[in-house]
């Protein structure tokens, strides 16, 4: 095996910086084509819908069931805590502050990475190694107006939504478990939480961060499955890449949006 | 006739590389107008991105590209996309919609770039799909299809918007004999039926020069040869000999470029 000098580790070094640098740019572009470029997709609203099932409608499941768990193993775990210090009537807005500010946005982006991300890196992916994206070029059609922007609109619109969904289902499991199994009095479960949730302060931040969330993790799927080598191991390489970013990008942002919204700067 | 029109694309001075690895080097090719015209080559040599640049998929390093009058490496990308409405291709693949069913497949050019209303679509593509003789076909989804079938619906969508210029990209690759002897027909007859540029990339000998009416030759970055297939049956040229008579040992060596075999197997490991 041939041995690595310093100034050719130096030189990939820079190699490699140069290529991220060289990705971002060509990812912009791509991002700014896709959503303002000229030249009409055909039927938009049409391509938009489809993709709106496809992405949002096909990730309800997912998203359903992990929020009630969620809001389950918090009320449980909540209940537990609290207990202790006699405050168990506070479960429910400890449940809805947790699951609008943080757990709600985060989690959602993080399985729609999973789900939707992927399922959109690798449809994309496999169009362009079957030609089916050189195809539309040639047919006088741009496969970012056709294919690429109703993917990225549908992730921006419904992962949102998916959020609210889940933080909903999250409280509505929270309460099955609190109210329900343990037996804190639902009078205060819901009062508690009414009193100490602020529409602008949790709510609202809550959907901010979503829809930057969705505007990253779909930026990543979309642009890891059209610019991904044609090859059966490029797409699955390219799979693998958004889950990583999405996941990593969701993760780090969630603290800088945290600290820009709640931190005392 | 004029020299613009009488060449319905001329690559004139054209270079590509990628990478470091040159693909052309000063390249002119002209395409006449109404015509078969052929482009064979070795494996490799770079036919296939050839017809990428003829359709602007890519931008040369360096010359021009001009089709019907118009230098591709000028235009913005609106008026690539605009002006590829004259072009269609036919992908080795066949790259068809895998989410259409036949009949939308070569409906698909129709319904994003004309306003005719659906029983004009579904007239003109029921031509389209019986000149390829899939008509009973349309239902079908593409996985349902065979290779050959695939193509001929590729074949039918390429013509959908009845293209000046007509790209093949390996027609013949994979094909059994009656799907070769179908699609040979089949590119003759549409060229002629319907006055169209044909231009196909192939290195299937046969095939291709009972169809062409004019061959290139590329190899080594450069237009080995040009003629009629006769022509070239028959040139002085060795490279173009070796590949028109399809012969081992010749100037195009069987071995990629290696360092010396008795230095690679004793050699420092």
């Amino acid at each position: 095996m041939r041995k690595t000098s310093t100034l050719e580790r130096v030189r990939l070094f820079g190699r490699a910086g140069l290529d991220v640098l060289a990705t971002l740019g060509r990812s912009t572009v791509f991002l700014l084509r896709a959503l303002f470029g000229r030249g009409s997709s055909g039927n938009s609203l049409q391509l938009l819908i489809k993709q709106l099932y496809s992405v949002g409608v096909m990730s309800l499941a997912i998203i359903v069931v992990s929020g009630v768990f969620i809001g389950m193993v918090l009320s449980l775990q909540g209940f537990s805590i609290l207990a202790k210090y006699g405050s168990e009537q506070a479960v429910g807005q400890m449940v809805a502050l947790t699951l609008l500010r943080e757990l709600g946005p985060v989690v959602t982006a993080l399985l729609f990475a999973g789900r939707a991300g992927s399922a959109l890196t690798a449809e994309i992916g496999n169009m362009k190694s079957t030609e089916q994206l050189s195809s539309l070029a040639m047919i006088g059609v741009d496969p970012l107006k056709y294919i690429v922007a109703p993917r990225l609109w549908a992730g921006f619109i419904s992962m949102p939504l998916l959020a609210m969904i889940f933080s909903v289902v999250g409280i509505w499991g929270g309460a099955m478990v609190a109210v329900d199994w343990l037996g804190v009095y639902e009078g205060s479960f819901w009062a508690n939480m009414q009193s100490s949730v602020a529409f602008r302060e949790d709510v609202l931040n809550g959907v901010i961060k979503s829809l930057v969330f969705a505007f990253v993790v779909t930026w990543i799927a979309v642009f890891q499955g059209y610019d991904c080598e044609p090859t059966s191991e490029g797409i699955s390489r390219a799979t693998t890449r958004t889950v990583v970013y999405a996941s990593l990008a969701v993760l780090g942002l969630d603290f800088i949006l945290t600290a820009l919204m709640f931190g005392d700067f | 006739m004029s020299a613009e029109n009488k060449y319905a694309v001329e690559l004139k001075g054209v270079s590509f590389q990628r990478g470091d690895r040159a693909i052309f080097n000063n390249v002119d090719i002209r395409i006449p107008r109404g015509k078969v015209t052929a482009i064979m080559g070795p494996s490799g040599c770079g036919k296939t991105t050839l017809l990428r640049l003829i359709g602007a998929q890519l931008k040369p390093s360096r010359g021009e590209v001009w089709v019907n009058g118009l230098n591709l490496p000028k235009l913005s990308r609106a008026e690539l996309f605009d002006m590829r409405k004259q072009m269609g291709v036919l992908f080795q693949s066949g790259a068809l919609f895998t989410d259409l069913d036949v009949f939308e497949n070569v409906a698909f050019p129709l319904r994003v770039h004309t306003q005719l209303p659906d029983e004009m679509i579904r007239d003109i593509v029921l031509m389209k799909l019986q000149a390829v003789g899939l008509r009973g076909a349309l239902d079908l989804m593409p996985d349902e299809l065979s290779g050959g079938m695939k193509r001929r619906v590729a074949l039918a969508r390429a013509i959908a918007l009845d293209p000046q210029i007509l790209m093949y990209d390996e027609p013949f690759v994979g094909q059994d004999p009656i799907a070769m002897g179908v699609l040979v027909r089949l590119i003759r007859l549409l060229n002629d039926a319907l006055g169209i540029t044909s231009i196909v990339v192939s290195h299937d000998l046969a095939e291709t020069a009972s169809i062409a009416d004019y061959l290139y030759v590329v190899g080594d970055t450069q237009v080995l040869g040009q003629g009629t297939p006769e022509e070239l049956m028959n040139s002085e040229n060795p490279r173009v000999r070796q590949f028109m008579q399809g012969t081992p040992d010749g100037p195009v060596p069987f071995h990629f470029p290696a360092a010396n075999y008795r230095d690679d197997l004793l050699g420092e490991r």
